[in-house]
C-alpha cells in the first residue's frame, strides 16, 4: 500500500466511503459534503501557507463561487452540477487572477489583511444589493448531473459522489504540482526571497500562480457548498468564514494534499457534535480543540497519519 | 586578448548626499578573475549590487555580452548568466544542505524549456542532462559539503554556509560569478583551504569571477587583476603586484605594514 502514490491511496479511501454511503444517515452525508467543500478551499490555503502566507479572505472566492452557482441557476437556468462547478471555479480563478496582481506583492500580515479587505468589500456589496436578496440571500434550485435528475432521497448521495470525484481529481493534480520543483519553490519563497530571486525565480509570479489555483479551488468549494445547502447568503464572504478556513488549515497541517480534507472532516465532526451538545458554547469547544492540536501536534492532524505510515506523503 | 563579457561604463550611485560610487568604468574580459579591494564603504559591494540588479545605478550603463542589463531585476540578470553570493549567506534555512541545492536546481529546471507546472523532479535538467537529485549530490561532493548533506542549514558553521551559498549560485551555470567577501567570518586557518577549493571548482567551470576580499594574501593568490576602490572611485586597476603596490592603494587600503606579505 505504501508504495502507492498518496493520490491513489486517498482514492481508495474515498471509494470505500462512497460504497458505504448509501447506508449513512442523510445528516452525515450532508456533513461529508460540506467537509469536501471546505476541504477544497483549505487545499488552496495550503498552497500559499507553504509559501508562508495566510489569507484571511479566502471566503471571497468561496462566496464568489457560490453566488456564481446561484446566479447561473436562477438567471440562465443552467443546473448541471458539473457545469456549475466549472463556472464557479472559473469565477473564483478569474477573480483571484485580478486581485492577485495586487496581493502577490505583499507578504505577512499585509497579505492576510488585504485579502480580508477584499472579501469584506464583496460582503458589503452583497448585503446592500436588494436584487440579490441582501442579507437574506436567495435559494439555489435542485441540480442535475449530466441529464440525470436525482429525486429527494438520492440528492445527497449524488452530490457527495460528485464532491468525492472532484476532491480526488484535484488532490491528484495538486499533488503532482507539489512534487514538481514548484513544491520546494514555495518553501524557498517562505525561507528566503532574496536567494530565490537570485536563483532566477519570481516569488511574485509563483505566489500569483498558487493564488489563482486557490481561487479556482475555493470557487468550486463554494459551488458544492451552495448546492448542498440549497441557499446562499452574504455571510459566505464574511471574515469569520475565512477564519474557519484558516482554522482548518492550521489544524490539518500542510504535510499532504489529503490533510485539508482530513482537517475539514474533523472540523465538521467537532462542529456538529459541539453544536448539538452545547449550542451556546460550541465556539469554546472548537477553540479548545485547536489549542489542543497546536500544543500536541504542532504539524497538525496530518502528522498523526504521516507518523504512523513512517513516511511523509 | 579575450572578449569583454561585462562592461560597466560611468556608473554612479548616490544615497542622498553620500556618493557611494562614481565614475566606475570596468571592462571584464571573459575568463578573468578580478579581485575587488577597498576599505568598508569604499563602494565594492555597491558595485556588485549594481551589476546584479540589487541597486539601480543613477548614472551609467552596464552591458553583459551585448545585452544592456542596467537596472534589470535580479532574476532577469541571473537568468542571463550573472550570479552572485552574499556577504551574509542567503540560504533556505529550514531546509537541509541537500534540499537547498535541490531547490536551486529545481528553479533551474523550471526556468528551462522543460519546466512546467507539473514537470517531474526526475526530468533531466537541460544544460546538465541529469535530474535534480543527482546534480545536488554532485554539487555537495564538488564543494566538499557531503558531510553536511542532511543537516539543516540554520545550524551549519559560517564557513560551510558561505560555500553552500556559492554552490547555489553555481547551480545556474553562470558566465560571471560575483563573490561578496567569500571568506569574511571564516577563520584564518580555514580561509585558504576554502578559497582554493571554491576557486578551483569555479575556475574549472570556466566562470569569470569578480570577488570582493579584504585579505590581500587571498587576493594576490587568486586574482589575475585587482580593482582597488576608495571613496566610491576606482583608484587602481591592474595586475595584482602593480595594483597592490600602487601608491594610493598602499596609503588607503593595504597599509604599509602589510606590504611585505603581498610581494610575490
Amino acid at each position: 500500500m505504501n508504495s502507492l502514490p498518496i493520490g491513489y491511496r486517498f482514492g481508495l479511501v474515498l471509494l470505500a466511503l462512497l460504497a458505504g454511503s448509501p447506508w449513512l444517515p442523510p445528516w452525515l452525508l450532508f456533513m461529508l459534503t460540506i467537509a469536501a467543500a471546505n476541504g477544497l478551499v483549505v487545499l488552496g490555503c495550503m498552497l500559499f501557507y507553504r509559501a508562508g502566507l495566510v489569507s484571511f479572505g479566502q471566503a471571497l472566492y468561496f462566496c464568489a463561487g457560490a453566488y456564481t452557482t446561484g446566479l447561473v441557476t436562477n438567471l440562465l437556468g443552467v443546473i448541471d452540477v458539473l457545469l456549475l462547478l466549472g463556472l464557479s471555479g472559473l469565477a473564483g480563478g478569474l477573480l483571484a487572477y485580478l486581485v492577485g496582481f495586487l496581493l502577490a506583492r505583499y507578504r505577512g500580515i499585509f497579505f492576510g489583511l488585504l485579502s480580508m479587505a477584499f472579501s469584506m468589500i464583496l460582503y458589503g456589496v452583497l448585503t446592500k444589493s436588494e436584487s440579490l436578496g441582501s442579507t437574506d440571500g436567495f435559494n439555489v434550485p435542485a441540480f442535475t448531473l449530466l441529464g440525470f435528475e436525482p429525486d429527494q432521497p438520492q440528492v445527497r448521495f449524488t452530490l457527495l459522489a460528485v464532491a468525492v470525484a472532484v476532491i480526488w481529481l484535484v488532490s491528484l493534480v495538486t499533488d503532482r504540482f507539489l512534487r514538481s520543483p514548484y513544491g520546494p519553490l514555495l518553501v524557498a519563497i517562505h525561507d528566503n526571497e532574496i536567494r530565490t530571486e537570485y536563483m532566477g525565480a519570481s516569488a511574485k509570479n509563483t505566489v500569483h500562480l498558487v493564488y489563482v489555483a486557490a481561487g479556482i479551488l475555493a470557487g468550486m468549494g463554494g459551488c458544492i457548498g451552495a448546492t448542498a445547502v440549497g441557499h446562499i447568503d452574504p455571510t459566505m464572504a464574511y471574515w469569520t468564514t475565512s477564519g474557519e478556513f484558516v482554522f482548518i488549515t492550521i489544524m490539518a497541517g500542510v504535510g499532504s494534499v489529503v490533510a485539508p480534507f482530513l482537517g475539514a472532516l474533523v472540523f465538521g465532526i467537532i462542529y456538529t457534535i459541539a453544536f448539538s451538545e452545547s449550542p451556546n458554547t460550541w465556539q469554546m469547544v472548537l477553540g479548545a480543540s485547536l489549542i489542543a492540536v497546536i500544543l500536541l501536534l504542532p504539524n497538525g492532524l496530518w502528522s498523526l497519519l504521516a507518523k504512523r505510515k513512517g513516511a511523509q506523503a | 586578448m579575450s572578449q569583454t563579457v561585462l562592461h560597466a561604463k560611468g556608473l554612479e550611485k548616490r544615497f542622498g548626499a553620500v556618493v557611494a560610487a562614481t565614475e566606475i568604468n570596468v571592462e571584464v574580459p571573459e575568463g578573468a578573475c578580478l579581485g575587488l579591494i577597498g576599505t568598508n564603504g569604499a563602494g565594492k559591494t555597491t558595485f556588485v549590487n549594481m551589476i546584479t540588479g540589487y541597486l539601480k545605478p543613477d548614472e551609467g550603463r552596464i552591458t553583459f555580452g551585448s545585452v544592456d542589463i542596467t537596472g534589470k531585476a535580479p532574476r532577469e540578470i541571473t537568468r542571463l548568466g550573472v550570479c552572485r553570493s552574499f556577504q551574509i549567506p542567503q540560504l533556505y534555512n529550514s531546509m537541509t544542505a541537500l534540499e537547498n541545492l535541490e531547490a536551486a536546481f529545481g528553479i533551474v529546471l523550471l526556468n528551462s524549456a522543460s519546466g512546467g507546472w507539473f514537470v517531474s523532479p526526475r526530468t533531466p535538467v537541460p544544460g546538465y542532462g541529469a535530474p535534480i537529485r543527482e546534480l545536488a549530490e554532485q554539487a555537495l561532493e564538488r564543494f566538499e559539503l557531503t558531510a553536511y548533506r542532511d543537516k539543516v542549514t540554520r545550524v551549519l558553521p559560517g564557513g560551510v554556509r558561505k560555500v553552500l551559498d556559492i554552490a547555489m549560485a553555481m547551480a545556474v551555470q553562470p558566465k560571471i560569478l560575483l563573490l561578496d567577501e567569500p571568506t569574511s567570518g571564516v577563520s584564518a586557518e580555514e580561509k585558504f583551504g576554502i578559497m582554493d577549493m571554491v576557486m578551483g571548482v569555479v575556475r574549472e567551470a570556466g566562470t569569470t569571477v569578480l570577488f570582493v576580499e579584504h585579505d590581500m594574501e587571498v587576493v594576490a593568490r587568486h586574482a589575475d587583476r585587482v580593482l582597488a576602490f576608495y571613496d566610491g572611485r576606482i583608484i587602481a586597476d591592474g595586475k595584482p603586484d602593480e595594483a597592490l603596490n600602487h601608491e594610493q592603494v598602499l596609503k588607503h587600503i593595504v597599509g604599509h605594514t602589510q606590504h611585505a606579505t603581498t610581494g610575490q
